[in-house]
């Protein structure tokens, strides 16, 4: 237990720490915590934001995924629509096309027909009068008797 | 151990351990022990802080920049919830108090041979007797030094009550505390002394008082009972580490307590 100048030296380093730690120590360790803090809650504050963007950007596609899928819809619900017509319209065509062709079709041959009655006609009118030359074996005019000959044709 | 010198007595031993190196003569003397190794933790606290402090990051800390920060913000906080003035000085303070007295007192745990006896075994190749080579390694032991601590929060406790009440107020919380009748303010001023100095003086000799202690019983069993010392010293030293942080810890706490009592009007 004895004061002595031992006591002056100490207090001179202990003054000295003091003041070296004042000036050198405490402020940029203090600072760095701090603005870590700052930059920490900065984050948080960023991330809080960040989640707020990302929720309002779900909803927004959510809106736009349902507006698309209903267009979708209606473009499909028209085009359908328009097929189906489309299809209607061609099979109406092709029908009248059918009744079409078919008409032509009956009336040539009924052309060929009177045609080919015509010629048969003619042909009748000739061996009848040939079969009735030969069964009467003499000249006929052919000239004279062909009024019975056409009435015979419309005969048959 | 004891049985370094054959002649050597227990109390020769003991009293070897608690004799300071010295240098000069009467108020002049200084304890070359204490001195070089309260200023080697001294520098080794500030240079490994403002090791950190200059390359302090605001991003991802290192391993040691978060140790540091951690004792830190542990004083800043204390400083904060018991000072409410604003002081640059008052957090520096209670840190370098605070890690300062926690190193010096670390200082008990080297087993109490080691490093009287390699200044001994240093001071016998330099040609002095071994016998009157000392070496007292835990500066808190020393009351130079625990004073030294405690004079200048001292200081600044009346710094603080002079720069914040002014001379008159301070004088006044003197003389007109606690009996506020001028015909007693004689027997206040009496009592107001004596508690004011009471605080460094109780300050400075709890902590002197704790570690001195702690030191003697170290001394203790490693001079009086042989072998048995080792798991006695292992106790001891169990004990003793909460003896430690826990004065550095009040020594810490105090200064921040009698500075705020300082800086506030009552």
């Amino acid at each position: 237990m004895n004061i002595n100048a031992t006591l002056l030296g100490e207090l001179i380093a202990f003054i000295f720490f003091v003041w070296f730690c004042m000036k050198f120590v405490w402020p940029p360790i203090m600072g760095a915590i701090e603005e870590r803090q700052q930059k920490i809650a900065d984050g948080l504050a960023a991330s809080e934001r960040g989640e707020q963007d990302l929720e309002l950007a779900q909803q927004k596609a959510t809106d736009q995924l349902k507006e698309a899928k209903t267009q979708a819809a209606e473009i499909i619900e028209q085009a359908k629509k328009r097929g189906s017509q489309i299809v209607d319209e061609e099979t109406q065509r092709g029908h009248s096309e059918r009744e079409k062709i078919i008409a032509q079709g009956y009336s040539e041959v009924e052309a060929e027909r009177n045609r080919a009655k015509e010629e048969l006609r003619k042909q009748v009118a000739t061996l009848a009068i040939a079969g009735a030359e030969k069964i009467l074996e003499r000249e006929i005019n052919a000239a004279a008797q062909s009024d019975i000959v056409e009435k015979l044709v419309a005969e048959l | 151990m004891a049985a370094s010198g054959g002649e050597q007595t227990i109390s020769g031993y003991i009293q070897h351990h608690l004799t300071n190196a010295t240098v000069g003569e009467g108020f002049w003397t200084f304890h070359v022990d204490t001195l070089a190794w309260s200023l080697i933790l001294g520098f080794v606290f500030i240079l490994s802080f403002r090791a950190v402090a200059k390359k302090a990051t605001t991003g991802v800390p290192g391993k040691w920049q978060a140790c540091v920060e951690l004792i830190v913000e542990f004083v800043d906080s204390t400083v904060k919830s018991t000072y409410h003035g604003k002081s640059p000085l008052i957090a520096p303070l209670a840190l370098t108090i605070f890690v300062w007295v926690l190193l010096m007192n670390f200082m008990d745990l080297i087993p109490v041979d080691f490093l009287p006896s390699f200044a001994q075994f240093i001071g016998g190749l330099l040609g002095y007797d071994p016998a009157h080579v000392y070496m007292k390694v835990v500066p808190t032991t020393d009351v130079n030094m625990t004073f030294a601590l405690s004079i200048g929060v001292f200081i600044l406790m009346i710094f603080y009550s002079i720069k914040i009440k002014g001379f008159g107020g301070f004088m006044k919380e003197l003389y007109a505390h606690p009996f506020n009748t001028p015909w007693l303010y004689w027997f206040n001023f009496i009592l107001e002394v004596v508690s004011l100095v009471a605080k460094p003086l109780s300050l400075s000799l709890r902590l002197f008082g704790n570690l001195y202690a702690g030191e003697l019983i170290f001394i203790l069993i490693a001079g009086t009972i042989g072998l048995w010392q080792l798991p006695l010293h292992f106790l001891w030293a169990a004990f003793h580490l909460l003896v430690i942080p826990l004065q550095a810890f009040i020594f810490m706490m105090l200064t921040i307590v009698y500075l705020s009592l300082a800086s506030e009007e009552h």
